[in-house]
Formats: C-alpha cells, sequence, structure tokens
C-alpha cells in the first residue's frame, strides 16, 4: 500500500496522514461498525418486543408453553431443552471460528481450514434446528378456539393439563366445499377450511364433563386462568367463532397474534444472519483451501468473517433471554 | 495493511476453552432456572420485574461481555475502537429500551383503565 501512495513530505505530523489511531486496518473497522448497526436494528426489534410484551402484560403466552418439543420425543413435555440445545450449538460454533482465528494468527493452514468447517456445520446445523422449530410452530399441536375479539380460548382437562382439539371433537358431515380455482371461480381460490366448526366444538365439549376452558389471562403468579365448568360452557358460546390450528401472521393458537408475528420476524431475521453467515464462512473456507491467505501473508479475512459470525452468536443470546427465558 | 506477520502471536487457546465453559455453566444455569422457577424468584420484585427475569439479563450480559471480550477480542483492540463501538450501543440501546418499555406500560394501564373495550 504505502509503495503506491505519493510522499507529502509531511509524514510522521499529526495531520501528515497514514495516521491510524484505532490500529485496525479499514475493512476490520468497517466490519465493526457494520456490527455496530446491525446490534441497534436488532436492539430495536427486541424492544419492540418488549414494548408489545408491556402493553399485553396479564395475557401473553408463556413461552415454556409454546417450545416444549424435542426430537424423537413425541408428547413428552421438554420446556427448552431444544433451544439450550441450539444455544449450545452457536456457541460453540463460536469456539471454533475464534479457534480458527486463532491458528489464523500462527499460519496454520491445516488448523484454520479444520476449524472453519467445523463453524460451517455447526451454523448448518443450528439452521436446521430453526427450521424444525418453524415447523412445530407453524403446525401446532393442540389447537384453540378464537374469540370474537380475537383472543383464543384453549382447552385443558380438570387436572390442568391441555387437551387437543382431536380428543374431544369430531367434525359434523360438511356441507361447504373449500372454494378452489378447479370448482368455482378460475381465479381465486380460498385458504383451507378450518377442519372443525365453532358448533362441532361445543358438541365435543359439552359431553365431556372433565374439561374446562382456559382464556389468555395471567394470574399474579403467572398461571392462565381456568374457568369453571360453567363459565367455560357460557364463554364458549358466547364468545366463540371458530379453530385455530398452529399459526401464521394473522393468527396463532398459542394467544396474542404479536407473539406468532414477533416470532417469525425476530427468529427469522436473526436466522437469515445465519445464513448469510454460513455462505461467507464456505467462500473464506475455500479461499483458505486454495491458499489465498497463505501468498497474502495474513488470515485477516478469517478474522473478519469471525466478527460477523460472532456478532450472530451474540444476537442469539438475547434472543434466547427474551423469546423464551423471561 | 498494518498487520506484522513476523511479530509472534502467542496462542489463546486456553483462554478460549476457559471462556467456553463459563458461557456453557452460564447458559446451563438459566435453563435450569427457567426450568425450576424458584417461587422465591418470581414472587419478588425489584423494579416492577420478577428477581428472576433480572437474573436473566444479567446472566446475559454477562454471556454478551464474554462473547464480545474474548471471541471478538475487544479486550485487545484500542479504547478508541472499544469505546466507540460499547459506549454507543449501550447508550442508544438503554435510552429505546427505556422510552418503549415506559410506553408499552402506560398503553398497558390505559387499556387496563377499562375506557377502550378491547375484548369483546
Amino acid at each position: 500500500m504505502e509503495t503506491t501512495v505519493a510522499r507529502t513530505g509531511t509524514e510522521g505530523r499529526t495531520w501528515g496522514g497514514g495516521n491510524e489511531p484505532l490500529k485496525v486496518s479499514y475493512g476490520k473497522m468497517m466490519m465493526w461498525f457494520f456490527i455496530l448497526s446491525d446490534a441497534l436494528t436488532f436492539s430495536g426489534f427486541l424492544a419492540s418486543y418488549g414494548f408489545a410484551r408491556y402493553k399485553f402484560a396479564d395475557s401473553w403466552p408463556i413461552a415454556d408453553e409454546v417450545f416444549n418439543h424435542f426430537p424423537f420425543l413425541h408428547g413428552v413435555d421438554a420446556p427448552m431443552y431444544y433451544v439450550a440445545l441450539m444455544t449450545f450449538i452457536l456457541i460453540f460454533s463460536s469456539v471454533t471460528m475464534v479457534l480458527a482465528v486463532d491458528a489464523g494468527h500462527q499460519m496454520k493452514k491445516g488448523k484454520v481450514t479444520f476449524y472453519m468447517l467445523l463453524t460451517i456445520i455447526g451454523g448448518i446445523i443450528f439452521l436446521g434446528s430453526q427450521a424444525w422449530e418453524w415447523k412445530n410452530f407453524i403446525t401446532g399441536t393442540y389447537g384453540a378456539i378464537e374469540t370474537r375479539g380475537g383472543n383464543v380460548l384453549q382447552v385443558v382437562n380438570s387436572d390442568g393439563e391441555r387437551v387437543a382439539l382431536d380428543a374431544f371433537v369430531t367434525a359434523a358431515p360438511k356441507e361447504r366445499l373449500q372454494h378452489e380455482r378447479t370448482n368455482g371461480l378460475w381465479f381465486v381460490d380460498e385458504p383451507t377450511i378450518p377442519r372443525y366448526t365453532i358448533e362441532d366444538v361445543i358438541t365435543g365439549f359439552s359431553a365431556n364433563p372433565n374439561l374446562h376452558i382456559r382464556t389468555q389471562e395471567l394470574t399474579p403468579t403467572g398461571e392462565k386462568v381456568v374457568l369453571t365448568r360453567q363459565a367455560s360452557l357460557a364463554k364458549l358460546e358466547s364468545d366463540g367463532i371458530g379453530i385455530i390450528e398452529g399459526a401464521n401472521l394473522q393468527k396463532n393458537e398459542y394467544g396474542n397474534p404479536l407473539f406468532g408475528d414477533f416470532f417469525f420476524f425476530i427468529t427469522g431475521f436473526h436466522g437469515f444472519h445465519v445464513l448469510t453467515g454460513v455462505f461467507i464462512n464456505i467462500i473464506i473456507f475455500f479461499n483458505v483451501l486454495i491458499g489465498t491467505y497463505e501468498r497474502r501473508g495474513h488470515y485477516e479475512m478469517v478474522e473478519k468473517v469471525g466478527l460477523y459470525w460472532h456478532f450472530v452468536d451474540l444476537v442469539w443470546v438475547f434472543v434466547f433471554t427474551f423469546f423464551y427465558l423471561v | 495493511m498494518a498487520h506484522d506477520t513476523t511479530h509472534v502471536h502467542k496462542s489463546n487457546t486456553k483462554r478460549i476453552w476457559t471462556v467456553f465453559i463459563i458461557m456453557s455453566v452460564v447458559t446451563l444455569v438459566e435453563v435450569f432456572l427457567g426450568i425450576i422457577k424458584p417461587e422465591f424468584l418470581t414472587d419478588t420484585y425489584f423494579i416492577s420485574l420478577k428477581l428472576l427475569n433480572w437474573i436473566f439479563i444479567i446472566l446475559t450480559i454477562v454471556k454478551a461481555y464474554y462473547i464480545a471480550w474474548a471471541f471478538m477480542h475487544l479486550e485487545g483492540e484500542t479504547k478508541g475502537l472499544r469505546r466507540a463501538v460499547v459506549w454507543t450501543s449501550t447508550f442508544l440501546i438503554i435510552y429505546l429500551v427505556f422510552i418503549l418499555l415506559t410506553e408499552g406500560d402506560y398503553v398497558y394501564e390505559v387499556m387496563h383503565r377499562g375506557n377502550i373495550a378491547w375484548d369483546f
């Protein structure tokens, strides 16, 4: 670099140019400032999640009831185990990343390659896990009843355990077909018709005397309010308008629609960062492999992509706390 | 580039693994507390936030500190760069969180006083 710059005769003086008061290269400094701005974006999302949560402080869904799945353990209540595992995977891939950077400082190409590969694998496992979480969230487990006011009612038995709609509802014969492009107007269609109507639910609910309705409201100790049998039936008949199974951006069976929106948006945005991180890691990995940095004489590129990767981990630590723990 | 390759970098592997163990333990403690939810922590409030949630937030900041200082190597950067990044973000985030949470709590109060029907 220095050899191509014209000399001005003022080198070494404060305003003579060529000073590096922060003692980092241009690329690394810009990576830091990019991370700073990205951190502010994420904190904007998380702070607005906090806003929505404070606004609906007495009716927000309880996270460890929502995220209680674990692969191969069907129907077992495993609150947060899987998310904790995902956190470990990401922290560990951060460790392998920093080991790659460390090996790069010592110009050990083999070690850098190996640790970069581990980091990429960790990132891919994390992405797969997140896809699985999304799948569970979108499919739903129990189903819920939608009310006129846009809330959901959930069904529990007399022990307070959640009961799936399938366990007590049988669908009455349907008179209505789903409007598809093949059987109606060719240019419009409608979403899938819910499997049960509210009448089916009320019939099934009345026939099972041990069922109760659980509202979204939270008691001061942080549990959802369960109505008495009589109040349950009255609530169903006055407020119920249909069923919700799973989650989308308009409604979800877990409670407040904003809960689903924030879940999709924040974990989605984070997942997108992980995805780009994996792509950039792969590019750098191949550059390491073909010896680009060996020829360049330093592995600073590994360090820069490492900064980005650690940042993704840093964000996840906060998402984990505010989505799953608090 | 100011990177001097003849300069000998000593390996930081030991420190990296120490930090990994600390972060793992912190995560385990968080998950453990999140599952058992001790009553004295969920019933005690400090500045209108459960003690348990304060613990979670503080442990998260501890983890964030280790990621930024050890993994992102902020501890080895110059004071100027470190402060440009940390002070700026800390100030803006605290400011934003304070404003949004205060406002959220206010909206909650308004909806709660019954002047607006939101569950009909």
